[in-house]
């Protein structure tokens, strides 16, 4: 049993009566032949390398391999805990903890790449904070990952989730929509629902360049991982509310990598665009390798 | 084309901080370092395109050594990978080229030199999400990722040879999933790239090198 497109994925759903994640474990252990006891198992160390980093981020002291971060999700953490936070505790929650993942990211720390390391801290941020927030087990947690990898792999399968190929759209764009569709999962959305989730999230960023500032995977990748965390909340919020989607979750992944492969070379990860292209971006590039 | 699991999509773990420059990068050592056989002391390695202009922020430098060190892309010891590498008394260097252009953006060439002289080339390119493909061998074109359960073998090219590897092979009912044959010159030396679903015997490897034209066979799992 295989499936290649959301809708093939929905018709799935609805006709065997389960969700997202099911369908997507059915993937792993009948069409490519994996144990259930052993998947699930991989999949709860993928969670805690995601917990792990969070955690890092906050109570350590991080220098990364550039030095153009650090040290930033404690200070949004702290915020939260003592300020005001203007996007709430939530919001304030999911975007510290994905900013910090990045920064444990670019100090050579252990991460998952979800889907790439440059994205890597929108899952973390949305799944670390649901869980805190609204009480859900770790299984609950595990069970949520199988529904992202879903979204995840047909965006994979179906475009891109390379920025060098299709821009910061394809790889926090994806990342957005694997979290705002397990996120409405863990919220008693429907599969149609998460699909609309995730295709909200997509279009809502569709053309995002990837500009890295000296090519290095920290501006402005750490404060988009915190966009991409709040984009996944807030489509999840949307769609929740019973708000739908005008185009069809198939049709934006194809669109998305239609608008990747028309992103010019300068603003695919090279580096000679964008924030990148700045003198102030060029300026740190050049500070940064002397 | 391989299918895509959900590990490949939540997934690999790995040190950052790029799955492309870090990740990839170490996994075309491990390959190149698993191809050259026997203990290795001296490694050189030439950069080209985004890997010669960002190996530095990215610690590519320090993948590329832990690869040849055989870590793996999770483990903690890559960021020190240059003081193991040392004290496993080998001798690592690094140059960029940023001259030729025609090749992709992420690629590496790996100089590799064993214990007993023997140089061995490998040129691999970081496609992507942490994957790795091997594109040359002692100036050969070749194809190898990694991904499945890979036979790699070294024969003269002559009749007989590669018949003989797929009688090997169907002995142990091994079913091949892609075979590919390249070589240096007629009548020289060649190779040949097997990668099968399931995992390969080392009965496979003692029966293929039983043919005096087989210059050496190797089983590679990463």
């Amino acid at each position: 049993m295989n499936f290649t497109t959301a809708s093939a994925l929905l018709e799935l759903c609805q006709s065997q009566q389960i969700t997202i994640s099911q369908a997507m474990i059915k993937r792993e252990t009948d069409f490519l032949g994996k144990d259930y006891n052993e998947i699930k198992k991989q999949m709860g160390r993928s969670y805690q390398i995601m917990k792990d980093a969070v955690h890092k981020a906050l109570q350590e002291q991080i220098t990364s391999m550039g030095g153009l971060i650090g040290g930033e999700a404690a200070k949004i953490n702290q915020h939260r805990l003592t300020g005001t936070p203007v996007c709430g505790q939530i919001v304030a929650k999911a975007i510290a903890y994905a900013m910090g993942v990045l920064e444990v990211n670019a100090s050579m720390g252990l991460i998952v790449a979800a889907p790439t390391a440059g994205s890597s801290g929108v899952i973390p941020g949305v799944f670390l904070t649901l869980q805190e927030e609204f009480g859900f087990t770790d299984e609950q947690m595990i069970d949520a990952l199988f529904n992202a990898g879903a979204i995840g792999y047909l965006i994979t399968r179906n475009a891109t989730v390379a920025g060098a190929e299709g821009g910061c759209q394809a790889e926090v764009g994806a990342a957005s929509a694997m979290a705002a569709s397990a996120a409405t999962q863990l919220m008693g959305g429907t599969p149609a629902q998460c699909c609309s989730a995730a295709a909200t999230a997509i279009t809502n960023i569709l053309g995002l360049v990837c500009d890295p500032i000296a090519g290095l995977v920290e501006a402005p990748c750490q404060k988009r991982n915190a966009m991409g965390a709040s984009n996944a909340l807030v489509s999840a919020e949307i769609t929740l509310a019973g708000v739908g989607n005008l185009i069809p979750l198939d049709e934006v992944i194809a669109t998305m990598y239609a608008v990747g492969r028309s992103i010019p070379f300068e603003l695919r990860e090279t580096a000679l665009g964008g924030v990148a292209g700045t003198p102030t971006g060029c300026a740190l590039c050049q500070k940064v390798f002397g | 084309m391989k299918e895509i699991s959900v590990f490949d999509v939540i997934g690999p773990n790995m040190i950052g901080p790029s799955s492309s420059h870090t990740a990839g990068a170490l996994r075309i050592a491990l390959l190149a370092g698993k191809i050259a056989q026997g203990k290795i002391v001296k490694v050189r390695f030439i950069l080209f395109g985004s890997f010669a202009k960002t190996y530095k922020g990215h610690g590519t430098d320090r993948a590329l050594v832990a690869g040849i060190l055989g870590y793996n892309t999770e483990d903690y010891r890559i960021r020190d990978s240059f003081q193991h590498a040392k004290e496993a008394g080998i001798d690592f260097s690094f140059e960029t080229n940023e001259t030729n252009t025609d090749v992709h953006p992420n690629t590496v060439e790996v100089v590799i030199t064993t214990e007993d002289g023997t140089v061995t080339r490998v040129m691999g390119v970081s496609i992507g999400g942490g994957n790795a493909q091997l594109a040359q061998i002692n100036g050969v074109d070749i194809s190898l990722s990694g991904n499945y359960h890979t036979l790699f073998i070294k024969q003269i090219d002559t009749p007989g040879v590669v018949a003989h590897i797929t009688k090997c092979l169907a002995e142990c009912t091994i079913n091949i999933a892609f075979m590919r044959l390249y070589r240096e010159n007629k009548g020289e030396n060649a190779y040949t790239i097997i990668e099968a679903d399931e995992g390969i015997p080392q009965e496979v490897i003692a029966k293929v090198r039983e043919n005096p034209n087989i210059i050496s066979a190797m089983i590679i799992e990463l």
